[in-house]
Order: C-alpha cells, then structure tokens, then sequence
C-alpha cells in the first residue's frame, strides 16, 4: 500500500492512547523502573517513558515471552489428558514506543521461527501485534544500525512510524501498513493532513562503523581464530546479552510439575551459558567461554545470513549497554574486520 | 462451602520427633490428621529449598521438628538446623514469606503427647488464618503470559 | 596506577606470574577486566573509582586459572572475597599472588594471604547509609506489605543469571538451578520462579557473603537483589556477632554454639 504520510500533534499523542484504550485496546508502552526502560502493558499515558535512547530490554518479550506455556497436562486414572493453549486466547497488542532497529528484529526472529518448522505459537502472537515505530532522533555510542543495514528512520516492521519532528516538535506518522490503517482509522482525528515532511532532517545521525558484508566474508575462514578468546576472557557467561537482544531466540523447554498435573513451557535459555550445550553423557562441545562468545557471533553474522539471508542483529547495542562486564559489540565486530586472517 | 481444612507438612527426624510421633499413635492419642509427616535423618538434612516448595505444593502451614538440643542423634544435627533455621527464617520474614506458618519444635521420642498439642495448635492455629493464598496466588501463575504487566 | 603497572610488568618480566588481572578503560565510560600476559599490556592498566566490578569472580573461572599462577589488584571488597575463597579451598598461595589497593588507593604488596587477612582485618563490613535506610524501610513494613514490595521487585527479573555470574562465590561449576531432576528451583521465570531463586541465592550466601554489591551492578534490570544479602549480613550479626571472611575457623553457616539463642523454637 501506499505510505499515507500523516501529522499527529504532540498533545494528540495522549489522545490516541487514550482512544485506543477506551477500544479497549492493549497498550505494550516503554515504562521506567529502578532507572530501566521496558515494555510493559500500560493502563494510562503518565506512565509511558519518552526520552530513552533505547529500552533495557527488547520488545521481543511480546511475542516471545520469556515464559510461555505451551501445554497443560494431567495424569488421571484413564492415562493422560493434554491439552494446548488456545490460540484465541492470545490478545491482540499495540506495540507502543518501539525503536526502529527493534522493529526490524521482528522480522528476524520471525525467520528463526519459520526456518523449517513454522512456529504456530509465535506467529500468532507476532501477528496480533500492531506496532507503533518511533525514529530516533538521538543516539548514544553504543547505536549502529546503520552498519547493519538499518536506519534511525526506518519504516521496516513498523505499522506506523512515528518521527518527532524537533526536541518538542510535533510527529511526522507514516501509515505504512493495513494493520496500521486499521487503527489509524480507530482515531481517525488524531492524524491529520500533513502538507510536506522530510524526515531525514530530524533523525539522529547514526555512523557507519563497519561493513556487515566484509564481516559475514571474513567471518567463513575465523573460526579458529585466537581473537575469540582474547574477546572473551572477560566474559562471565551470564545471558543478559541474549535476553535484551531483539532476535536472540534460543529457548528451553520444561515441564513444571505440580503433582499429577503440569504445564510444558518454553523458557528464553542463552547460548552463553556454560551448561547451553552439554550432553546428556556429559560432553560439552562448547566447554569454554570463547567457543560460546565465538557461537554467539557467528549466529548472528555468519549463519543466519547463510541460511535465513537476514543478519541476527539489528545494531540496537543493548548487549553491550546490559553487560555487566563492557563485553561491546561494536568494538569486537569492528577488530575482527581489522584483525588479519 | 466445606470448612477449610489445613494441609500441613510436617518435616521431622526419625530419632526424636518422628519416634515421638509413633508414640502419640501407639498411645491411641487423638490428634488432626491434616498433618503429612515426612521423615528425615535428621533435622539437619533438612533443607530450606524442601520447606519452600511445600508452600509451592499448596502448604499452608509447616511444622520442623527434632530432637531437643543435646539429644541429637549425631551429636550436632540439630544444632546446626537450629543456626539454619535462625538465618532462613529472618530471610523468610525479610521477603515477606508469612513466618507465624512455618514452626520450629523439639519433639523427643518420649513426648507423644506434646507432638499431638504443638500439631493441634498448629492446625488451629492456620485454621484461623486461612489457606497461605498469599503464596499458592503467585505459586500457580505459569498461566500468567506475556508478561508482567 | 603508575605503581601497579610497574609491578605488573615486572611480575610479568620474571614469570613470578603468568597474568595479572586489573581494571582497564572500558567504553561509555564505564572500566572493565583486563588480563596482562604480557609486558605491553601492562600499560593499559588503570585503577579509579569507577573501577567497582569484583575482579574475585575470575580467579575461580576455568579460563583463567588454566593460564598459571596469577595476580590480582585487588580492592578491599576483592581481598575479603579472595579470603573467603581461600577459605573454602578454591585459590591458595601458589596460585594466587594479591596486589592490594587501599581504600586510599595505595597499592600495598602481600606475601601470602595470611598478610591479606590481617590487612582485611583491619577493616569491619559496613552497609552503607542508603541501603541501610531502604532495610530499615522494609523493617518497618507490614509482611503483607513486604510480600508485595519483593514479588514486584523480582517479577521484571528475566533470570539471565549476571548476579551468579558477578558474583565471586557463586563458582560451583553446576548450580542448584540448573539441575532438573528432581527440580528445585522452576526454570521459568514467573514470580514464583524469581522469588524462589533470590531466595535461594541469598541463604547460599549466607556467611560468605562480603557485600561488595557485585549482584546489583551486574543486573541489568538493576533490581536491588544485594538488599537480601545486606539483609543476612546484618541479621548474622545480630544473632552470631558478625562474620569476617577468615582463612582458618569454621564458616558462619557450617558451624554452631551450643548456645546460640532463638525464641521461635516450641
């Protein structure tokens, strides 16, 4: 469809949430605790964040939570009775105050979970999502979409796309899908006629620090490079990367059990735990923590652009924000394109 | 609506308390049954990680039991679960975990009748405070998707 | 630290140590871990007061220990963590060599450990007046109140497990959370499951614990965990009179008096 370019005033913005919530609507927003931005499901406008460079956490949660039940399951007297979630049950979400390199990372984790097996489950889920982009208009030195293909201003995986025009300016909304449509047309005031916008004026400028391709090339002969360990030394193999990562999907799945009865769900697991890979005879193919800082890497620009064609990062630098121990993202990607093979 | 009745678990050595527990049987004294004894080496094997998962279970009350100081069948069990049980119960009183639930006694293998008092005050005792929902609410929230609102 | 790079190189020249482990500059204004293997490296090193991160964690990691004895600057939360350690078996004289920063930033040499305790012992484990205030706030709570002070305060906790990682006596190689069968801990992370592995994580570090706030600036969801174990620390004074790590003596939770004193007891 066509971009239909619109203008939503700053003081309307609380209109429209109010609007969507009265169309009893729920609202992910970004909600700051104890001096960190997550998304949260959010009853009044008051409590939305603005002002973040970025959220602790990704938005991913929405669509892949953390926690998620998969099935129920009782033993009685006949066998036993399983019995699944149902899809009805999962709620349609406005995805409110989502960066524009988190909207892309939709799309990528989407690709992990329809690689060969569909995943019932999460497209569901990501398909009841409506999100609501936001342009950044500031950047911290841990940004770098731009070396990964993004742009402050990007309009992908977005159903509308928000851009501030100025520090206290009104907002340029690009309805840029049906979904989007949809809800624009819910609060069809709130978005009036916009005579001419160019975006690119008020988006943060946002360097480019390295070449993904060079990266993904070099990437195929550095597996037994010694820089993975040098990197990683430091690293204390906790998951606080993956679990603010947008496209991190690795998961476990446990049986809760509670007497006779329990529930199967499907926890978010990190491949820089120690214990991520060992064998039940208990090998560990990955038994130390350069092989798992090197696993981590490669996922993302090695083998998902060989079998997905998408990177699995979207230069967001929430790993290297969370990291407890300066692992930077950035930093390491940019030595291995400078390191000689 | 039936009147409620207590689950209690009941963790106890098998010297002292769970002796003790014999007696009160085998001197045919009256006691509630809404005790579930689990019988331990000692007190000193008991862990803190079993008593939080009978609230998990759907325990609202919990009894910990053992032999007097000095009786311990080795030598010092009891004394190290007495140091345990002073650290874990703060910590439990700390994060808000309804301490008045969970009771400490030494019950020697001779006190038959004292085992069925400290279990029928204990019974009674919950009883009037009502099922530990507090814990079960949050215990049973695996259902509880996309997140934490 | 123009003293401690000198020492470095020269603990290096010598192969008195195979890697000294400091702090270095790190980025976004933060200073993180370095490892000198060799000379040049060593001009990297730097100490301030942003230098917090408890380097202890690393001197039990496989990693690490695997490259030969080490050195260590250490700060004094570092030395009492280093104590501790000592004391339950997992780094000795032979393999560790502590290069001790004052709490004037002095770098003071040491011999052995048994100089780094009586250096630690010089100085009590206070909890700071801010965190003192938040304890003394939830003292005054109702349990009810308290109950729902810390299920709200755990429930963003997405267990990625950064407080264990930090923290420099959480080294067992398989932690009771990872086991499954039986299962203590629930692997997800409900409130239930964050609220029994914070539980189960302060009562395991009961005695051991030195208070160097590892826990609470590793989460990124800075969510107050340390209060817990500032919680145990306290009460253990209380009721025992205080722990300070020590290489020789029993630990605070292995051990009793016959006559440590209760009231909750029938």
């Amino acid at each position: 469809m066509n971009i239909d370019k619109r203008l939503v005033r700053k003081d309307s913005l609380e209109k429209l949430f109010d609007i969507l919530k009265q169309n009893s609507k729920k609202i992910y927003a970004p909600v700051t605790k104890n001096g960190k931005t997550t998304f949260r499901d959010t009853a009044s406008f008051s409590l939305v964040s603005t002002g973040y460079i970025q959220t602790t956490e990704s938005s991913k949660d929405i669509s892949f939570p953390r926690t998620e039940k998969l099935l129920d399951y009782s033993k009685n007297k006949e066998g036993m009775s399983v019995k699944g979630i149902d899809l009805k049950d999962i709620p349609e979400v406005i995805l409110w105050g989502i960066r524009p390199c988190d909207a892309i990372g939709i799309g990528e984790l989407g690709s992990i979970f329809n690689w060969d097996y569909k995943d019932e489950i999460y497209n569901n889920r990501s398909s009841k999502v409506t999100v609501f982009g936001f342009s950044c208009n500031k950047s911290d030195e841990y940004c770098f979409c731009t070396s990964v293909g993004g742009n402050p201003g990007n309009t992908e995986g977005s159903d509308i796309l928000f851009t501030r025009m100025g520090e206290d300016g009104d907002y340029i909304a690009e309805i840029l899908t049906e979904k989007g449509q949809a809800v624009a047309e819910i609060a069809s005031g709130i978005f009036e006629r916009l005579e001419t916008a160019d975006k690119e004026k008020f988006l943060a400028d946002v360097p480019v620090k390295f070449n993904h391709n060079e990266i993904s090339e070099k990437l195929d002969k550095f597996f037994e490079s010694k820089e993975w360990v040098d990197q990683s030394l430091r690293c204390l193999g906790c998951g606080a990367c993956a679990y603010v990562c947008p496209t991190c999907a690795c998961f476990d799945i446990e049986d809760e059990a509670h007497g006779k009865n329990g529930s199967r769900v499907r926890c978010w697991d990190s491949c820089g735990f120690s214990h991520f890979t060992v064998h039940t005879s208990g090998h560990n193919p990955r038994d130390v923590q350069s092989a798992r800082w090197r696993q981590r890497i490669m996922h993302k620009f090695s083998y998902m652009p060989e079998r997905l064609s998408v990177y699995g990062c979207t230069g967001c630098g929430r790993c290297s924000r969370a990291c407890p121990v300066d692992m930077n993202i950035l930093e390491h990607l940019i030595s291995i394109q400078e390191v000689t093979v | 609506m039936a009147e409620f009745e207590p689950k209690i678990v009941a963790f106890v050595c098998n010297w002292c308390t769970y002796a003790g527990a014999d007696l009160t049987g085998t001197s045919r004294i009256k006691y509630a049954s809404n005790v579930r004894i689990i019988r331990f080496p000692c007190t000193g094997r008991i862990d803190y990680m079993l008593l939080i998962k009978a609230f998990d279970e759907g325990a609202d009350g919990i009894i910990v039991s053992g032999c007097h100081p000095n009786d311990c069948h080795y030598t010092s069990g009891n004394f190290h679960a007495r140091r345990r049980w002073i650290m874990f119960r703060s910590l439990c009183n700390f994060t808000g975990i309804d301490t008045e639930r969970i009771k400490f006694s030494w019950v020697s293998a001779a006190e038959g009748a004292r085992w069925a008092d400290i279990v029928n005050a204990t019974v009674s005792e919950i009883r009037e405070k009502g099922p530990y929902t507090e814990y079960h609410k949050v215990s049973r929230h695996a259902e509880k998707e996309v997140n934490h609102g | 630290m123009v003293d401690l790079i000198k020492k470095a190189k020269e603990l290096i020249e010598t192969s008195a140590v195979k890697v000294v482990i400091g702090y270095e500059e790190g980025t976004g204004n933060k200073t993180r871990a370095l490892f000198v293997e060799k000379t040049e490296d060593a001009d990297r090193l730097i100490f301030d007061s942003r230098c917090v991160q408890n380097l202890a964690a690393y001197i039990t990691k496989k990693e690490i220990k695997d490259k030969g004895k080490m050195a260590i600057a250490a700060t004094l939360p570092v030395m009492r963590s280093i104590i501790q350690l000592a004391s339950e078996f997992q780094v000795n004289d032979s393999n560790l060599l502590v290069l001790g920063i004052t709490p004037e930033s002095k770098l003071v040499e040491f011999a052995n450990l048994v100089e780094v305790e009586t250096f630690v012992h010089q100085y009590q484990i206070e909890i700071d007046a801010r965190n003192k205030e938040m304890l003394d706030k939830l003292e005054k709570m109702t349990q009810p109140e308290r109950w729902k002070f810390w299920i709200d305060e755990l429930a963003p906790c997405f267990k990625c497990y950064a407080c264990r990682a930090a923290c420099p006596m959480c080294y067992c190689s398989r932690c009771t959370v990872d086991f499954n069968q039986p299962q203590w801990i629930p692997v997800a992370s409900t409130e239930l499951g964050n609220l029994e592995w914070h539980l189960m994580r302060a009562i395991h570090l009961t005695g051991r614990c030195i208070d160097c706030d590892a826990c609470y600036n590793a989460c990124p969801l800075s969510i107050p965990i340390n209060l817990l174990t500032k919680k145990m620390l306290l009460d253990a004074k209380e009721h025992f009179g205080g722990y300070q790590p020590a290489l020789k003596g029993d630990h605070l939770m292995s051990t009793y008096k016959p006559d440590d004193k209760e009231n909750f007891i029938q």
